[in-house]
């Protein structure tokens, strides 16, 4: 009869837990968060051009945020931050999302140009919207949803421009203060949904190395808030 | 392709000397027949019509075709039936390294045993399988397929709710679970103890502090693992088994125990199982059965990766 603790025998865990941050909008926040669960994040915050930063127990793995997702699904970071307009763009990556961080709140809207009715026109004379988006998977689930039919176009840098020259008709974007919707002369017709930060693990480091991911969620959960 | 064939032999040759003997069934199968084994199979990614109009479907997994066989062709054989399988099948995945379109499974399923007998042979061959590929650090988890279920009718969430709040513990998205149970106007009390169990992963203590936190369906659903967890013990392959009250299998035919495998070295899962009584009824048998299935692609994988981290730390 074997009398150990069930669970712990298998699981040898390989190395401190890895942790996939964001850089970008979300790393202040991220850092700071970190920073109040005790994690030392100092050297992230330095001028080095490292990506990879050994910490107490830990190791921070600074990428993209649309990478994470990709990072996490396949192990290669056990944990990871990132917004959840990535992870809705991206929700064939299988990741656990464990917290609601609460920090870098925004709203993934449908906007156009002021003043403009050029995409109820295009709506309702061509039965048909052409939208810019960064999210095109986001972006075509909300108008399927809602029963309209629209051509989606992914672009990769501001998506602002797209409307102004002619591109689309409206963008689907991630809006936090409105300033840049503001500034190209833009306004927000219709809310999508809101996002923020999310603690996500992958599945098998979830199970493998719980007590690691429990304990760091509990601290993220206290630091934030949540 | 070499290595690949070696882990075949290697499985198979566990399985047949525990008597269970390989069977084969068609790729295609009418998608009636899928369907009526689990309803998530009527939206199986590659479906086509044959020469006379009916609708096709690829395969996703091997247990519903195998209880096909069992009604169609066994059903006056005395169980337990054991039958075990190399097989492709198919799911609608992305593409990547060791998850494809077209994946190769070796599993078994033992047919006419119930719980707790039968769930323990299945974990005992499922642990000589993962002995035999040399995969020592692989662990096997243990749940159960009714918990969440039985806890929601005790609450009274039914419908949509219910549905919602399955679908976010299967995908494991905490977020959206709690999201969807204040939603379904449960208690707070009730909110809490639902996100609670489904952190509870670990040894046999796990059971007890999920008995604290209470209710009719913890208590049985705790029962129900805690019998099997015993004769797991008393046959000597608790070793490799984790208890885990989060594990909820997305396959509609679950129920009572359910099992997934993981290997520290691949970040994806392994392979799974578990108990499916109320399968067999829908085929005209009304058996108790339960089975597992590897991922050969992602076994080989965890081989390499393990072989790698070996030559690494010496």
């Amino acid at each position: 009869v074997n009398v150990e603790v069930a669970g712990t025998a298998g699981a040898m865990p390989d190395g401190p837990l890895k942790l996939a941050v964001p850089r970008g909008a979300l790393l202040e926040g991220t850092l700071d968060a970190l920073d109040a669960a005790g994690v030392d994040t100092g050297a992230v915050r330095g001028e080095s051009r490292a990506l990879i930063f050994p910490s107490e127990g830990i190791v921070l793995v600074t990428m993209r945020p649309s990478d994470v997702p990709t990072y996490v699904e396949a192990g290669a970071a056990d944990v990871g931050i990132t917004g959840k307009d990535v992870l809705l763009e991206q929700s064939d990556r299988m990741v656990y999302e464990l917290l609601d961080l609460g920090y870098g709140r925004c709203r993934m809207v449908l906007a156009g140009r002021r003043g403009d009715e050029r995409l109820g026109e295009a709506q309702r004379r061509l039965g048909m919207m052409r939208i810019a988006t960064k999210y095109p998977r986001v972006a075509e689930r909300h108008f399927e949803s809602t029963g309209r039919q629209v051509e989606t176009i992914e672009v990769k840098g501001s998506v602002e421009l797209a409307p102004l020259v002619g591109l689309a008709d409206g963008i689907v974007d991630l809006v936090a203060t409105g300033r840049t919707l503001e500034e190209n002369d833009l306004e927000v017709r219709e809310e999508i949904v809101e996002c923020t930060a999310r603690f996500v693990a992958n599945r098998v480091a979830h199970k493998l190395r719980a007590t690691e991911i429990d304990e760091l969620t509990a601290k993220l959960r206290e630091a934030t808030g949540g | 392709m070499r290595e690949l064939r070696r882990l075949h032999l290697a499985l198979v040759e566990v399985f047949e000397s525990r008597g269970y003997g390989e069977v084969a069934t068609p790729a295609i199968e009418y998608d009636e027949v899928l369907a009526r084994g689990d309803g998530r199979t009527a939206n199986s990614a590659y479906r086509f019509f044959d020469e006379r109009g009916d609708l096709l479907t690829l395969r996703s997994d091997m247990t519903v075709p195998i209880a096909r066989l069992v009604a169609s062709r066994f059903a006056e054989t005395e169980e337990p039936l054991r039958f075990c399988y190399l097989a492709n099948a198919f799911r609608a995945v992305r593409p990547q390294r060791g998850q494809m379109r077209e994946f190769a499974q070796a599993g078994v399923e033992l047919i006419g045993l119930p719980a707790p007998t039968g769930t323990v042979e299945v974990v005992e061959v499922l642990t000589a399988a993962l002995d035999a590929t040399g995969l020592d650090r692989a662990v096997i988890g243990l749940g159960d397929a009714d918990l969440y279920r039985q806890l929601l009718s005790e609450l009274g969430v039914e419908g949509p709710d219910r549905d919602a709040i399955l679908a976010n513990l299967a995908m494991h998205n905490l977020v959206g679970l709690e999201t969807e149970l204040e939603r379904a106007g449960i208690g707070r009390e009730q909110v809490d103890t639902c996100v609670t169990l489904s952190q509870l992963r670990g040894g046999r203590e796990v059971l007890d502090r999920a008995r604290e936190i209470g209710g009719e369906a913890v208590e049985r659903a705790t029962a129900r693992i805690g019998r099997t967890f015993e004769a797991l013990e008393q046959q000597g392959v608790a070793a490799r088994v984790q208890v885990d009250l989060g594990l909820l299998r997305d396959l509609g035919y679950y129920s009572g125990a359910i099992l997934e495998v993981y290997d520290p070295a691949l970040g994806h899962v392994l392979g799974g199982g578990g108990r499916y009584d109320r399968l067999l009824e829908r085929f005209g048998v009304d058996l108790p059965a339960a089975g597992f299935a590897l991922y050969l692609e992602r076994v080989h994988v965890a081989q390499l990766e393990e072989e790698a981290r070996r030559e690494g730390a010496s």
